[in-house]
């Protein structure tokens, strides 16, 4: 038993995973009038209220790997040629393109995080790329690729420009970053706001707040129609990676893990904390700002307010949930991805609001983030369920 | 053997550096200050500027020719800074400060109201209107940072306590029922913070964010569920009543903003008095405050350190709830998905500006709230200046308060170190 | 385990002496003892009645108080709130109004009946370590304990304020109360003691009377008989290498730390600083090395101004500095020996350059170090947090010794590190003078600096009072760490 908990962390995610799972079901439960009223009888006909929660939950839940995954109906289809294939696979074409920005955001927090920053700002810095990003894209009307390459390196320059900010005031005044970029966050989102109903921004004839649109040339290449998916899922892989090997071989990658683990003993030997910091923020704003940029250029292809989604945010939950190791960060944005795009189908074949994958998303990551919590919980099931088989032994 | 001790030698003198602190603010008042005397003077027209002491424009009021206003407020500033940079009347600096800050504010005011007016009522009544949910989340900041845990969750906790008091007070038909699960509903959010925090030891910033995620989805959740689909059976609350005091009503400008209120006003003014002598003066403040700055001190005199940081987180909780009842019983009738769109954090924002302290962060929730309501005000009357940029008023003036440009704000010693024992 | 199997007996009136080397347990054992620490076997027994002490609640209750070897105050309140903490004088009921006029003459009342003069509304954070002592010491009178627990109180005394500290032990054990005097300074026990308990390793190894001999005594202590005498060479001093001159520099609360020092370090010579801690020992070595700033006065290494210098540039230009808080400054404990071994190098050849990292020449460096520096570790890949604290400091010893040096800088060498790592560091040490490297050796240990010292400076709130010769009797140099000088002009031999 013991090797079982020390044995790995996949275990606990595992066991986050299922509890996050069982609390939904519940919420889905009691969220419903119909199953509800059945409830209303329970002592009466037990098996009415148990059958029809399982039947909504056990629905909802397939809606969810349906859309995430794909419908193995579609599949069938496809093979007798009632479908297209790529019908088939736009249920994973909409994870990897949820999933795409919140790799970027979710190794901006991570690498952060290596070095003792908690980037709170990855949110604002998202905004900053989807701004230089967008506004980028729209403007120039450079030939074809350059396009592209300038409207993302805008989007980079745009999310390190805000995370040089924090940095920089940490550095020099030690002002905590968790609370510049919580500020900065609001800020940036309030200057979007105001930024898409200016004149030579906000598109033409148009009342409402959204911008010109990003020229073909900026966007990110897709195969297009059903499936949305772009390049930047890919360019999310080669960023962990690019990410992974400046964390452990580079020269930057051991100032940041020494200051990070102790920034007194780096500074001792040498190492500058504060110049760390200062480049460490702007490197994760940039990071950030990447994943603003592919949100503009691969999805929304314009600015609006809320361009940005909540994806600074839920990098934050992605990073803690893939341990701030870039790898782990790929796979726990992939799992977002998956039930965010299972979510949508959720939502509209089951009727069950796309909200519940905020909250399923929020407790995966407060049970990883308290394994002695879930221990807990497990081995008190465990032996509570031991004091009964003893007592039903006894009577 | 003659002896002699060093205490008699005079310490070596260091040069002090010329740019102190005092110095740099005193350069930068005197260029707003400039730039406002200028700027704002050349724009405003040589108009009245009128801020009226009742609710119409006929009425009585402070008149002020908005261009000489400007230009005066403008000097003023300037000459606020003027003292800062020559060194004069060191003891009094902040003061200054403050002076030249106001100065530049009135400089900005005189422009914009030129041949306009401003109902002072009005503007009072909303700044404290919009205050007041900042008011109490900073103060359930203050009762948990002080005794060491960070609460970055005062906007989950704003919307738990606006959803429940809806859906509380619609189903039983009660607002009072309402503003009791509203404090039910912050106290959820406050407890499991509290146990992730002083029991599992998780990181209180992650807890916190994780949790206004948590809160998000779960009210965002159930209103799509049940209250938009019945709203009539869940989500239209009976709206809080406002009282009058006969006689103090009658004050001008004070008593209509003050004394003809809803019960959350003096609920909210009335707990920044308790709370800030409850920590000063009683048993209770002096040990949070001890388990807030050392925790391991507190634990040798046999203060239970753990169990005074969940009190206080959550009788935070049951302060924030009742902030968050301020959404759907007192400004709108209803809740809605998201409805607190970051007030917690400006809320936040007002704790830290507000130096940890209950007096401070009501100033900081005062002067939050002033911003938001002139960003209506400017809008209202066709102003030039974007209401967004305002908007960021309370952000970036406590950015500029934590990186010490306008005195440094301290937290207290052990905020946010779980405390282990041993 | 910190504590096997220990039972030691205080009677009434008497002053029980725990003497034990830097890790012995002596602490954990009185944490137990206070009910901060639950003992996992064993019992507590008070005046003939077996206790269970969960927290210091019941120890307070059953009459036993400690004074911490960190104090236990709150910078931010006042001397008189310090002590009301936990049991504050109460009015008005549920409420629980503060009486700050009762706990005022409680706290004035206490500090005059025992002679423990303090000032009830000053801010710690304002008052010297000497005064915040004395504020534990009344904390734990006004709650009427019968046995007053010391954990190492003379740390950070001058030998006047612990003749100071040891009159007022011996008043209170003339009022009938006991006192377990917790410490490692053999001639303070001998002073003060009634009874003697030495712990080695979490176990008693003896106990003795205070007519023992200081040399048994630490004999005792240690496990075997032990010299500081290290085995050197007269020095043969070359060129001036440190210049320091007029050096004026601010500590972290903005009080002047070091105020005007004048030192010269030559090839091939130890000079030691000899000075009770906190008197600028620190801050001296820090601003030196570029670590804290520099408000007046100069630093030449062999002629190159070092002030504002970049810490890296200082290392780079030929110093090795082993910083006098090993696991705070010293060591990163989440990283392995061999990132250790690299951790002011890793972006130079042959580790590497200004982008990458060579993981090969960094493992083979970590063995080939491992190897010289006898650091017994599992691997080099193991986390030095896992390694005791001679091992972890034989690392830091081995990094700032493994590139050619021109001036090696040591703050409290071997604090906290066992006899065998402390001979080792000590000879490694006088082989890198030998070497003709200058040495720059800071100690609160006056028998480390004496051993070590080819001379020794005196440093005393902030100053240098005189750079004596090691054979200078032990008694002057303590006058001169307590700020006493004698006719002696300053500077000479």
């Amino acid at each position: 038993m013991k090797r079982f908990w020390s044995a790995n962390n996949f275990t606990l995610t595992a066991l986050s995973m299922l509890m996050a799972v069982v609390i939904g079901g519940v919420l889905i439960i009691i969220s419903d009038a119909t199953v509800l009223a059945k409830f209303g009888y329970f002592t009466a006909r037990p098996s009415d209220a148990f059958e029809s929660s399982w039947l909504l939950v056990s629905t909802a839940y397939a809606d969810l790997l349906k859309g995430a995954l794909g419908d193995p109906a579609v599949f069938s289809a496809w093979f007798s040629g009632e479908a297209t294939w790529q019908q088939a696979f736009a249920p994973i074409s909409e994870t990897l393109t949820y999933a795409a920005p919140l790799v970027f955001t979710g190794l901006s927090v991570a690498l952060a995080f290596r070095g003792g920053l908690f980037n709170i700002g990855a949110q604002g810095q998202a905004v900053l790329g989807c701004i230089a990003a967008g506004v980028a894209g729209f403007t120039f009307g450079l030939p074809i690729a350059l396009n592209l390459i300038v409207a993302v390196v805008a989007g980079v320059l745009g999310g390190a420009l805000w995370g040089f900010i924090p940095g920089l005031l940490k550095a020099r005044t030690g002002a905590h970053e968790v609370i510049t970029t919580i500020m900065l966050n609001y800020t940036a989102g309030l200057f979007l706001a105001w930024l898409v109903i200016q004149q030579g921004i906000q598109a033409p004839g148009r009342s409402d707040a959204i911008s010109k649109a990003v020229a073909e040339s900026a966007q990110l290449p897709s195969p297009g129609g059903v499936l949305r998916v772009h390049l930047g899922i890919i360019l999310a892989v080669l960023t962990t990676a690019g990410v992974a090997w400046l964390l452990n071989k580079s020269a930057f990658g051991f100032e940041i893990r020494a200051v990070g683990a102790n920034p007194h003993a780096a500074k001792t030997a040498g190492i500058s904390v504060a110049k760390t910091y200062v480049l460490l923020m702007a490197v994760a704003g940039g990071l950030a700002g990447f994943g603003g940029a592919t949100q503009v250029l691969g999805t929304a292809h314009a600015l609006t307010p809320s361009v940005a989604g909540n994806i600074g945010f839920d990098g934050l939950l992605v990073a803690l949930l893939g341990r701030t190791r870039p790898w782990g960060t790929l796979f726990a944005a992939l799992l977002f991805g998956a039930l965010r795009a299972g979510g949508n189908r959720m939502q509209s074949f089951s009727g069950i609001s796309l909200e519940l994958v905020t909250v399923l998303q929020a407790l995966i990551v407060i049970f990883i983030a308290a394994p002695a919590l879930v221990k807990a919980i497990f081995r008190l099931r465990a032996s509570r369920a031991t004091g009964l088989g003893a007592s039903l032994a006894k009577g | 053997m003659s002896t002699t001790t060093v205490e008699e030698m005079a310490e070596v003198t260091a040069p002090e550096p010329f740019w102190s602190r005092q110095r740099h603010l005193g350069v930068a008042l005197i260029l707003i200050g400039g730039l406002a005397a200028v700027v704002f003077g050349s724009l405003a027209p040589s108009e009245d500027a009128r801020f009226t002491l009742s609710e119409d424009s006929a009425g009585a009021a402070l008149a002020i020719n908005g261009q000489f206003g400007a230009v005066l407020f403008g000097l003023l500033t300037a000459a606020a800074g003027g003292v800062l940079l020559a060194g004069l009347l060191k003891r009094w600096s902040n003061v200054f400060l403050v002076a030249g800050i106001l100065s530049f504010l009135l400089s900005f005011l005189c422009w914009q109201v030129a041949g306009e007016f401003m109902p002072l009522v009005d503007t009072t009544d909303g700044t404290l209107e919009l205050a007041l949910p900042l008011i109490l989340g900073a103060l359930a900041g203050v009762l948990g940072e002080r005794s060491g845990v960070v609460n970055v969750a005062i906007e989950g906790q704003f919307l738990m306590g606006a959803f429940a008091g809806a859906l509380v007070g619609t189903m039983a038909g009660s607002v009072w029922a309402g503003l009791l699960s509203a404090a039910v509903g912050g106290v959820i959010i406050a407890a499991i913070l509290a146990v992730m925090a002083i029991r599992y030891l998780v990181d209180q910033v992650v807890v916190g964010i994780v949790l206004n995620l948590f809160a998000l989805g779960i009210t965002g959740f159930l209103y799509e569920r049940l209250m938009q689909p019945n709203a009539q059976e869940y989500n239209q609350p009976p709206q809080m009543p406002e009282w009058r005091i006969p006689g103090l009503a009658d004050i001008p400008v004070v008593g209509p903003v003050f004394f003809e209120a809803n019960l959350l006003v003096w609920i909210a003014l009335v707990l920044v008095v308790v709370i800030h002598f409850g920590l000063s003066r009683t048993r209770w403040g002096l040990r949070t405050r001890a388990v807030g700055e050392h925790p391991t001190a507190a634990d040798t005199v046999g203060i239970r350190v753990r169990g005074l940081r969940y009190l206080n987180v959550l009788l935070g909780g049951v302060v924030a709830g009742i902030g968050g009842a301020y959404f759907t019983l007192v400004a709108t009738g209803s809740f809605t998905k998201n409805m607190t769109a970051g007030a917690g954090f400006i809320a936040l924002a007002a704790l830290i500006f507000g130096r940890f302290t209950p007096f401070g962060a009501f100033g900081a929730a005062l002067f939050f709230g002033f911003a938001q309501k002139l960003a209506t005000y400017l809008s209202a009357i066709g102003s030039p200046v974007p209401s967004q940029f305002l908007n960021m008023l309370p952000y970036l003036a406590t950015l500029i308060a934590v990186a010490g440009l306008v005195g440094r704000v301290r937290a207290p010693a052990a905020d946010g170190q779980p405390y282990i024992k041993g | 385990m910190a504590n096997d199997h220990i039972d030691i007996t205080v009677e009434p009136g008497e002053v029980h002496a725990l003497l034990g080397e830097n890790g012995a347990g002596k602490s954990t054992l009185m944490n137990q003892l206070y009910g901060l620490l639950q003992p996992d076997e064993g019992q507590i027994v008070v005046n003939d009645e077996p206790r269970v002490f969960k927290s210091p609640r019941d120890a307070i209750a059953a009459g036993i108080g400690m004074v911490h070897q960190h104090f236990m105050l709150v910078p931010v309140f006042t001397v008189a709130e310090n002590i009301a903490l936990g049991a504050e004088e109460v009015r008005g009921g549920p409420l629980g109004w503060l009486d700050r006029r009762r706990s005022r003459r409680d706290v004035i009342e206490t500090s005059e009946r025992y002679g423990l003069p303090v000032d009830p509304d000053a801010l710690i954070e304002d008052l010297p370590v000497g005064a915040q002592q004395r504020v534990e010491i009344v904390k734990a009178l006004t709650r009427e304990v019968d046995l007053l627990i010391l954990d190492e109180p003379t740390a950070v005394l001058t030998p006047q304020e612990t003749e100071e500290l040891l009159t007022v032990m011996r008043s209170l054990t003339a009022m009938g109360k006991s006192i377990v005097f917790i410490t490692h300074k053999l001639k303070e026990v001998k002073a003060i003691a009634d009874r003697i308990t030495v712990i080695r390793r979490g176990q008693v190894v003896g106990t003795a009377s205070p007519d023992t001999s200081e040399e048994e005594l630490a004999a005792l202590m240690v496990g075997r008989a032990v010299s500081l005498e290290v085995e050197k060479a007269p020095a043969e001093p070359g060129d001036s290498i440190l210049k320091i001159s007029g050096l004026v520099v601010d500590d972290d609360r903005g009080v002047r730390a070091v105020d005007g020092v004048d030192l010269e370090v030559r090839a091939g010579e130890v000079l030691g600083i000899a000075g009770v801690q906190g008197n600028g020992q620190t801050e001296l070595v820090e601003a030196v090395m570029g670590l804290r700033e520099v408000r007046a006065g100069a630093v030449h290494l062999e002629g190159e101004d070092l002030v504002g210098r970049s810490t890296k540039r200082i290392l780079r230009s030929g110093v090795g500095y082993v910083p006098e808080d090993r696991s705070h400054d010293g060591v990163v404990k989440e990283f392995s020996v061999a990132e250790n071994l690299i951790l002011d190098m890793y972006d130079r050849a042959p580790f590497g350059n200004a982008f990458r990292i060579d993981g090969d020449s960094v493992a083979s460096n970590a063995k080939h170090r491992v190897e010289q520096f006898d650091i017994r570790c599992q691997s080099p890949a193991s986390l030095v947090g896992a390694l005791s604290g001679g091992n972890q400091q034989k690392v830091v010893v081995a990094r700032e010794m493994s590139r050619p040096l021109r001036l090696f800088i040591a703050s409290q060498p071997t604090r906290g590190v066992d006899v065998g790592s402390i001979e080792f560091i000590h000879s490694r040490i006088i082989h890198e003078r030998d070497q003709g490297t200058a040495v720059l050796v800071v100690s609160s240990e006056l028998d480390e600096v004496v051993g070590l010292a080819d001379r020794i400076a005196v440093m005393y709130r902030g100053r240098v009072l005189a750079i004596v010769s090691p054979d200078t009797p032990r008694e002057e140099i303590g006058l001169l760490m307590a700020g006493i000088t004698g006719d002696t002009p300053e500077g000479a031999k």
